[in-house]
This record gives structure tokens, sequence and C-alpha cells, in this order.
């Protein structure tokens, strides 16, 4: 394996070390490589989003970062910690299940289908992996909940079953699911592209409020406007490579790469 | 397009213009037509087939009620006697047992089918292809024979450990659960190996991603969901076992089938006797199948609240 390319952050301010780095990552499905060599470094406190048309491997590489995938090469790094492995005479093995989901459990994730428990009401949703995997006692994990559901803007719902409520209200339930593990890092994997046009603001409000809170966020989106204006960098992915990265604020002309800007010019 | 949208225009102004007054009388006549109440319909051939049929169904249960045959009254003089209370009980007790066995084993089979590990699944595909091939009775007759292929059966515990004679340990009873209970769990298990395949993926992940343990993954996400999915099917299997336990009359298990068989044996009042076998298992069918109804309301119980909340919803709307 060639020494993966140690591109520094484009944000030269940072000074510490980054919260989540991933160095290398290759992931193949069947003969098809989606993900070639990425590596990509995230600060604490701020919000990168993937940029790229589908099938460019941004959705892939999310998963990658949270061992939803599993890559084949490279390695992904969450405050100082190696996740999913551990290095024991000179070779990196696969943690078992059960370490592997403590670590997990640091990173948040939101997904496009909402992915909420049908079975279970929004309160349940929410506190079963408090009570479950950080063994908090129901009660208290019920009182956190019900201000998380608050802050989504959905304190009413509380005894609705997923299927009672829209595609917003249930992608705000599953953001505020992901938050009450007190994750390090928020990932998003596309959270507005299966709801309906008039929906898609309510989710975006909850996302916005949560990066001005200081959530360090990384978000594969196609609404660029939504990412130039609550995004700190963005990140353009094609065929598997990052191809361009830069300050959000450069996503509207300042966009070097022809394909970004061919991107760009389409979506815009 | 311009065109036909042009075209389209002209044709408004035209009609706007040139029919304005026959407008009036048009909607009038219009209004009058709609207002005019439907008339039912007489269903000509329909009428008469369902006439045919009733006659025709009165007709037989007359003829069964009518038939000295049944000796209805000997019926409910056998119908609570204890021979016969003894062998409802032993057929519910084997049912109950049986499918507990089955359910148990059919988890395990089903997961064994889905696990990554290439020698479980073989095992488990190996199980169900031998239990499903092997027909119910014969299955029976080799467990109550079986000391004939294993005479003695030892646990290798501590010390001298234990050994039995297996014709003591292996009853027809307990040949009857075993032999009902494994094959019931190849069949069951194909039901819930289904079922958890159903339950979409994306239940998995969200459960991966909040940290949960593959077991507790399965215990609370995905069996759950599966259950409500292999209610139906599975109730199915143990209305079909409940009745198939019949078939221990074969080894002399006095189930409710063999008990009145020993009765009419004696007596000779062969059909009063099955006809109270025949209550018998339709009364515990009907209690099974409230059961089952009931059952897959509590666990529907959140597709329930859906459909109520759209209900409500459109009430509030109205």
């Amino acid at each position: 394996m060639t020494t993966a390319n140690v591109t520094p952050p484009v944000g030269e301010k940072h000074t510490d070390a980054p919260l989540i780095s991933a160095r290398g990552i290759c992931k193949t499905f069947g003969t098809h490589q989606v993900l070639h060599d990425v590596s990509l470094d995230v600060h604490r406190g701020e919000a990168v989003c993937l940029l790229g048309r589908s099938g460019s491997g941004k959705s892939t590489f999310l998963r990658c970062l949270n061992l939803l995938e599993r890559a084949e090469r490279g390695i992904v790094m969450l405050d100082g910690e190696l996740l999913g492995h551990h290095v024991r005479h000179g070779r990196v093995h696969r943690l078992p299940a059960r370490q592997e989901a403590a670590q997990r459990q640091q990173l948040g994730m939101v997904f496009q289908q909402f992915n909420l428990f049908a079975h279970k009401t929004v309160l349940d949703n929410v506190i079963e992996a408090p009570v479950r995997v950080a063994g908090r006692k129901p009660r208290e994990a019920a009182k956190d909940a019900v201000q998380l559901l608050e802050r989504v803007g959905l304190a009413d719902k509380v005894k609705a079953y997923p299927g009672q409520l829209s595609g917003g209200q249930q992608q705000r339930v599953a953001i505020a699911r992901a938050l009450a593990m007190k994750p390090k890092v928020l990932l998003f994997d596309e959270p507005t592209s299966a709801l309906d046009p008039e929906m898609v603001t309510e989710v975006l409000q909850v996302i916005r409020s949560l990066v001005l809170g200081g959530m360090t966020t990384i978000i594969v989106t196609h609404e660029v406007g939504f990412a130039r204006e609550v995004c700190d960098r963005f990140v353009f992915m094609q065929d598997g490579r990052i191809v361009e990265e830069g300050p959000a604020s450069r996503l509207t002309e300042g966009a070097e790469h022809p394909s970004t800007r061919d991107f760009l010019s389409k979506v815009l | 397009m311009s065109e036909i949208v042009t075209m389209r225009d002209q044709a408004r102004t035209t009609d706007s213009t040139a029919a304005a007054a026959p407008a009036a009388a048009w909607n009038r006549r219009l209004e009058e037509l709609a207002a005019v109440p439907r008339a039912r319909r007489f269903h000509v051939a329909r009428s008469l087939m369902a006439l045919l049929l009733v006659l025709a169904v009165g007709r037989l249960a007359w003829s069964l009620a009518q038939n000295p045959a049944f000796e209805w009254s000997r019926v409910w003089d056998y119908f609570f006697s204890a021979p016969v209370m003894k062998g409802l009980e032993n057929t519910i007790t084997l049912t109950a047992l049986s499918m507990g066995l089955a359910l148990v084993v059919s988890v395990a089979l089903a997961n064994m089918r889905l696990s990554d590990n290439p020698v479980l699944r073989a095992i488990a595909g190996f199980y169900v292809w031998f239990f499903r091939s092997v027909p119910l009775l014969v299955l029976l007759i080799l467990w109550f024979n079986i000391s004939l292929i294993y005479p003695t059966f030892a646990i290798p515990f501590p010390g001298d450990g234990w050994s039995y004679e297996t014709r003591d340990l292996m009853t027809a009873y307990w040949s009857a659960v075993l032999a009902f209970g494994l094959q019931q769990a190849a069949y069951t298990s194909e039901i819930i190996r289904s079922s958890l395949l159903a339950v979409p993926h994306g239940q998995r992940e969200a459960a991966l991603a909040l940290g949960m343990r593959p077991t507790q993954i399965f215990r609370r996400i995905v069996f759950p969901q599966a259950m409500k999915i292999a209610v139906p099917p599975v109730s199915n299997d143990l209305i079909n076992l409940l009745k198939a336990t019949a078939l221990v009359a074969f080894i002399s298990v006095p189930d409710l089938l063999y008990s009145v068989q020993q009765i009419y044996n004696r007596t000779f009042e062969v059909v009063p006797l099955l006809m109270v076998a025949t209550i018998w298992y339709m009364i515990m069918v009907s209690i099974l199948s409230v059961g089952q109804y009931l059952l897959e309301r509590w666990l529907g119980r959140s597709a329930a609240a859906r459909a109520n909340g759209r209900l409500s919803k459109q009430r509030s709307a109205a």
C-alpha cells in the first residue's frame, strides 16, 4: 500500500488534533472499487458537507466512518481512538463485535430513510440506546429524551408510533434519537432526500441549530444552498475519490475543479 | 406546444361567448339529473343461486340433525365424561409441549440458517431437509422405538455419570412430543427465517449505529418485528399440529381421539363418540383462532395506531 496522501485540512486555523480522521479508506463491492484511498480530517465543532453525484462514494465513505461498511484498507481515528481495530504484533486486528458496538455509540447517524424502530413509540425509540447500551435508568433517560424532543419541536408526539408521523417529523425524531447517545460526531446520510419538499425546511432547521450549537457534523447532502450557508467546508467526491475540498463559501463561484463546477452548475 | 395552447384558448373563448344562455339550462338539467335517487338493482342470477344454495345447505343440515345415527343425546352424555376429559388434557399438553419445543428449536435453526458460519448453515439446512422428508407417522413410530437403536442413554457427567434404560425414559408420550416438536421445528424455522428477513435492513443498521450489540439488536429490534409477521403462519402451524396429534393413537397415547376410540370399541357407539372428539377439536381450534386474533391485535398496535391516526386526521379535516 502506498503511503496515504496526508493532505492537511484546508481550514489551517486548527492547531489541535482533528476529532475524526480517515486515512486511505479503500472499499470494494464485488469487483467494483467504490472508494480509492479516501482521507479526511474533521475538527471539533466543524461542519463538513460531502457533495458529489450519486454513486460517487460519499454515502459509502460516511458508512465506513462508523463501521457500518468495513473498509478493506485504511483506518478511522476518533478522538485518538482507532475505530474497529487494534494493533497487535505489528498487525491491525478487527475488534470483537461487543467492543465495536461500544465504539460506535460515539458516532451518531441519521439515515435517509429515518429507520425509526417501527414497533416502538417515539419516546421508546429515543430511550432505547441510552437505557440498553449506556445503562441509564429509564426514568432519567425519558426526562432527557423529552428535552431532546422539545428541541426538535416534537414534545407532543412522545407516545406516537413512527407510522403516525410525517417524514419530516420522523427524521427529527431520528435526530433526537442519535443525540440521546451524546455522540462526538453526527453523521447525516442524505437526511432530506426522502422528504416531501415542504418538510425539508423543518429538518434543515434542526440540523442548522445543531451546527450552530457546536456539534461536529459530516453531512452527505444534495442541498448545496444549505451546505453553503451552514457548513464550514465542502468536500467534493467523484468516482470514489475526493477531487476538491475548500471553504463552503467557495461553493457559489469559487470551485476550482471542473467536475465540481459542472456538478454545481447543475444543482444550483 | 404554442400552437396547441393558442388553439385551446380559441376554443375556450368561443365556448364562453356562444354558449352563455344555453349554459344555464344545461347546468339546471345536470343538477336535476344528479338529484334523481338511485334505484336498487335486482340481481336475478345471483339471487337464484343463493336461494338454491340455501336450500341445499338447509336440506343437508336437516338430514344431519334428523339422522338417528348421530345419537345426539349420547354425544352429550359422553361430552364431559372422565376419559374424554383426560384425553382432552393429553391432547392439549402434547400440543403445547411440542409447539414449545418447536418454537425454541426453530428460532435457533432460523438463526443458524442466516448465520455467516457455513457449517451452522449446512447443519440447519440438513435438519430441515431431514425432518421435512420423513412422514410424521414414520417419525412418531421411529421415536417410539428409539430404544431398538440406542438401548441405553448415558450422560457422561463427572464421576460415573448417569445411565438410563432408553425404554424407561422414552415413554409413548415423550416420544410423541419429540416427534411432533422436532418435525414442527423444521417447518416453523422456515417461517421464522422468512419473517426475520422481512424486517427492513435499515432497522438493524439504525440499531448498530446506536451502539447496540448483535444479541440486543436481535432481541429488542428484529425479533419483535419478525414475530408480528410470523404470527398468522405460525398459528396455522399450531392448529395443524393440534389436529395432527391425533396420530398418537398409533402408539396408544390416550389423547382425545384414542380415548373415544377406546370407548366405542367397547360400546360400538362409533358415530356419537367421533362427534364428541370432532366438537372438542372444533372448540379448541376456535379458541386458538381467537387467541391468534388477540395476539395479532396486540403485536400490531403500532400499525393500528397508524390507522386510527389516519382516521382521526380525516375526521378532524372533515
